[in-house]
């Protein structure tokens, strides 16, 4: 018997067919055996549109069980709008429990920010990536960038911030910082400030970056060495905020958002909306935090 | 005021979802069917098939008339939805000498064999608006009736398929089967992988037959403009149905129905590159879903474009033309910039501050400096001459 | 000269490149090809297959601290010589040893791209005839320079500026005009510019190819000058590709007369200008003001 599935509206769970998530799986792999190497994969399409989050996704998707407890933030906050669309996206196809306390989810999908609050050997945290490839600022050829990978070949990064530092006195990467992961591939921490680029080395948890339609997946295993790329004479620094405390809860020491009210006076914010909950109501969470060097 | 957190996304698009709907029935207009969109916009869904990569004329209409006609977003429905079915086979190659021509023409010789047939097109009309559609109900029966009673029966049975242009310049030696034996032949499925570049033929003509028609005709334009080196002929261009066929489990052939497509081969020049070999024509070659010539034409040209990579001229450049044809990926990526960026752009601030405070401070030492100077140089008396 | 007996050559040991049976071919030979073009053919064309002989069968040892030139008409392959040696071209066959990759053991044409690569940033220095092809238009004189150090493993913005300084001065660039690019300045100093890059590392070998070509007259000698007084400050050996004889003369100790990818003649560049034997040389030298 022919059954007519015309209009189907059922979905496999977690939505995407179960070889596409094999095939996932193994590129995730892959990349977790070479840290910061861009693994290319198949990527299919998502009823989400490219550039608003399908590569984190598919990791997602293809990882996610019926028993994790999934939280999704976009620039820090679990509110935003495009969160809340994936989150209803992931809770329709897998039932999962959802969540807004970092502490309590097992699997973390994030779009350009790392939680403040310190991340688990129990956890794993999926960033959004616009563009994977680091070198595509100095180099618009994707075989070309293939094959400086291939040999280190990463004098054209270099020069470019030797060449920001000249003429502007800083190095001029505001976000995606470029990092050297494992002491061998320069890879993209996608566009997380710099405040967060310390907490991706010798982290305990697994680091996934998922880039959908650039089709790569790329990692940063636990206990991994995470080296911004400096100077020996200019060195990286992240955020300060000098004398300005969260005007919420009047801490400090977190990543702080610029707000403008109504009468157009300026305030600032903890950023990531949970950390900001919790120290608000409780003792504070605990964080990795960075010095700048002199 | 105290601080109120930003909650409520999810009410914020679930509010957004309910105005859409608002301002698609306001005026209570009565609805439209999917079968009307499915047989009266023809030739959108044609367009739609093609870039969403799925055959389904009633998919394609369902989902044309869900996002009231955003081309981009009914594409775009189309692929996702492509992406949940399980793939059970690859059909055997479609043989277009099969096909049940309704349009076929050659711009490259005056008669061919089996005749130009102009079949349905708009090419010949002239685009005066009619706003007899919009006043009058059009007599269906009426024309269908008199339509019918023209054909005649009897000649049916004489319709038989028709042999490529191609064919007589083959048999002439003007054009070679094995001209571009050195490339990459190697099939793939660009939705099972991710395509590296320089990519082989099969990658390249399927992004090609599911990219973006704007895009596409944009950069084959451009070709035809002196950005790239063009001069193509339309050796056949033709549209109908093809069987399609599969070899199911136990290894039989199966026929599982008929869809429309329309080709192009495009004759230009094989690019000569040793001193005494002959510049015999090539085919660049167009095919897409339903009836969409500029697709195809355009298609055609810059098949034989990228086979000659220049890096002065975007259109003879693998990863710029198929990077950004492709409708889905730039669609999103283009509007993804309504997505909230502050973190970035405050980091950008961020950096921008130190630099104009540097700046300044910088301004200011050298104004301490000069006055330094000018104050050293009044002190100093003068020498008298 | 160390090691040279009366006629210029030298005792066979003791080198620091060497290069034998290096060919260059382009398009599809046959097996007529290469007995079938040269000097006595007038010709580099293979009258059967159309394929190009660019240089047949070359060979020859450079010792430290020497120059040696290539001179010859255009199309006689003196560039395509120095563009293989420096990698930017693969040799149709042929072997070239260097002293400082592996003490001379290995084959240059068979090392690995990484290889390649390193002995290109260390090793050896090129300039171009023309600027585009050495400098990166897309970043500053100081940024070009800057590449050379960083890939050598100087990751000190301050002493990478200093060095850079330095060789801007050395070749007479104006420092304050480090950071401007290459594009805004004028044929000569961008020549300079380019030769600074090249010795950036001290490198043990330098390839000059057609260096003051596109300069005016006036232009010329002032950076000729310039490179005659780096190899005797550097000790740096050259290889220094011309078609002027000019130049051949101001800069180098040997030379090598190339006519359709043949050497013709060969030996002390002072005998050569004086006491020329083969006609091709005899006419280079007559035209010579």
């Amino acid at each position: 018997m022919v059954e007519d599935v015309k209009f189907r509206a059922s979905y496999n769970f977690a939505f995407i067919d179960e070889s596409t998530k094999k095939e996932v799986r193994r590129k995730i792999l892959k990349a977790v055996c070479i840290p910061g190497y861009q693994v290319p994969y198949s990527s299919p399409e998502m009823p989400i549109s490219r550039g608003w989050g399908t590569g984190g996704l598919h990791l997602t998707l293809s990882l996610i069980g019926p028993r994790d407890v999934f939280k999704i933030i976009d620039q820090g906050s679990d509110a935003s709008v495009n969160a809340c669309s994936l989150r209803q996206f992931v809770k329709r196809m897998t039932g999962c429990e959802v969540t807004f306390d970092t502490a309590a989810a097992t699997l973390i999908q994030s779009r350009h920010r790392v939680p403040e609050e310190i991340l688990t050997d129990k956890q794993i945290l999926v960033l959004q990536v616009p563009q994977p490839e680091v070198l595509r600022g100095v180099e618009r050829y994707e075989f070309k960038t293939r094959q400086m990978h291939a040999e280190a070949d990463y004098a054209k990064i270099w020069v470019s911030l030797y060449e920001a530092y000249v003429r502007f006195g800083t190095m001029m990467r505001g976000s995606g910082y470029p990092i050297r992961v494992n002491g061998r591939y320069i890879a993209t921490p996608s566009p997380i400030p710099r405040w967060d680029v310390p907490n991706l080395s010798m982290a305990h948890c697994l680091y996934l970056f998922g880039a959908g339609r650039e089709k790569r997946i790329h990692c940063i295993p636990p206990y991994t060495k995470v080296e911004p790329l400096e100077f020996e004479d200019v060195l990286f620094h992240v955020e300060a905020f000098p004398g300005i405390r969260c005007a919420a809860s009047g801490e400090d020491n977190a990543f702080l958002d610029e707000i403008y009210d109504d009468e157009g006076t300026r305030k600032f914010v903890i950023n990531d909306s949970n950390f900001l909950d919790k120290v608000r109501s409780g003792p504070r969470p605990s964080q990795r935090l960075f010095t700048n060097p002199d | 005021m105290g601080y109120v957190a930003v909650k409520g996304g999810q009410d914020a698009i679930d509010n957004a979802a309910e105005l859409v709907e608002y301002y698609r029935w306001r005026e209570r207009p009565q609805p439209i069917e999917t079968t009307q969109v499915r047989s009266q916009f023809r030739l959108l869904i044609d367009k739609v098939m093609g870039e969403g990569s799925l055959y389904s004329p009633e998919h394609a209409a369902l989902a044309l008339q869900q996002v009231e006609g955003d081309v981009f977003e009914a594409a775009f429905i189309l692929r996702a939805y492509r992406a949940t079915l399980q793939r059970r086979f690859y059909s055997d190659t479609l043989n277009t000498r099969d096909m049940f021509v309704q349009r076929r023409i050659s711009s490259a010789f005056r008669e061919i064999p089996g005749g130009q047939v102009l079949g349905p097109t708009r090419d010949y009309t002239q685009r005066l608006l009619d706003p007899s559609l919009a006043r009058d109900t059009p007599g269906i029966d009426a024309f269908l009736g008199e339509f019918e009673s023209r054909i005649d029966r009897t000649k049916l049975r004489g319709v038989t398929s028709f042999s490529k242009v191609i064919d007589l310049l083959m048999s002439e030696g003007l054009m070679r089967r094995d001209q571009y034996t050195d490339e990459d032949r190697r099939v793939v499925d660009i939705t099972r992988e991710a395509i590296k570049f320089p990519a082989p033929r099969s990658a390249r003509l399927q992004m090609l037959a599911r990219a973006e028609t704007g895009g596409l005709m944009c950069i084959g334009y451009s070709t035809m403009r002196g950005y790239g080196e063009s001069h193509q002929t339309v050796g056949e261009l033709r549209m109908g149905t093809v069987p399609v066929r599969i070899t199911d489990q136990s290894g039989r052939k199966r026929y599982i129905g008929r869809i429309k497509v329309t080709e192009a081969e495009m004759i230009g020049r094989v690019a000569v590159k040793k001193k005494g070999a002959l510049p015999l024509l090539s085919v660049g070659y167009g095919l897409c879903f339903g009836q969409n010539e500029t697709k195809v034409i355009c298609m055609g040209m810059l098949d034989s474009a990228l086979r000659n990579p220049n890096v002065n001229s975007p259109g003879n450049n693998q990863e710029f033309v198929l990077y950004h044809t492709e409708g889905v990926e730039s669609y999103g990526f283009t509007n993804h910039l309504k997505l909230p960026h502050y973190v970035t752009f405050q980091a950008g601030l961020h950096n921008l501050r130190d630099v104009v405070d540097r700046a300044e401070k910088q301004r200011g030492v050298r104004a301490a400096e000069f006055a330094a100077v000018a104050a050293a140089a009044a002190a100093t008396p003068k020498p008298r001459l | 000269m160390q090691g040279t007996n009366g006629n210029g050559h030298h005792d066979g040991n003791g080198w620091l490149l060497r290069v034998r049976g290096l060919t260059k071919i382009y398009g599809e030979p046959d097996t007529t090809t290469l007995e079938s073009t040269g000097p006595a053919f007038n010709s580099n064309i293979c009258p059967r297959s159309h394929a190009i002989v660019a240089l047949n069968d070359i060979s020859f040892d450079l010792y430290p601290g020497e120059v040696l030139g290539v001179v010859g008409e255009s199309g006689s392959g003196k560039s395509t010589l120095v563009q293989m040696l420096y990698f930017d071209q693969d040799p149709t066959s042929g072997a070239a040893h260097f002293r400082a990759v592996d003490e001379g053991q290995t084959n240059l044409f068979a090392l690995s791209n990484q290889r390649k690569r390193h002995a290109r940033n260390h090793l050896l220095g090129m300039v171009y005839q023309n600027p585009r092809d050495g400098l990166n238009f897309g970043f500053t004189a100081g940024g070009n320079i800057a590449e050379k150090l960083l890939m050598a493993g100087t990751f000190h913005v301050g002493r990478i500026r200093e060095r850079s300084s330095a060789l801007l001065t050395r070749t007479e660039v104006p420092v304050g005009r480090m950071d401007e690019t290459p594009a805004a300045f004028s044929g000569g100093m961008q020549q300079r510019v380019q030769i600074s890059k090249a010795i950036a590392n001290s490198p043990p070998l330098v390839f000059m190819d057609e260096v003051t070509s596109g300069l005016d007259v006036s232009v010329q000698a002032k950076v000729l000058d310039l490179i005659r007084q780096l190899q005797r400050e550097l000790g740096v050996s050259m290889i220094v590709v011309s078609h002027d004889l000019s130049v051949i003369r101001m800069l180098t100790d040997r030379t090598l007369v190339l006519k359709h990818g043949h050497v013709v003649e060969h030996g002390l560049t002072d005998q050569i200008l004086q006491d020329p034997q083969h006609p091709y040389t005899q006419l280079l030298v007559s035209s010579l003001l």
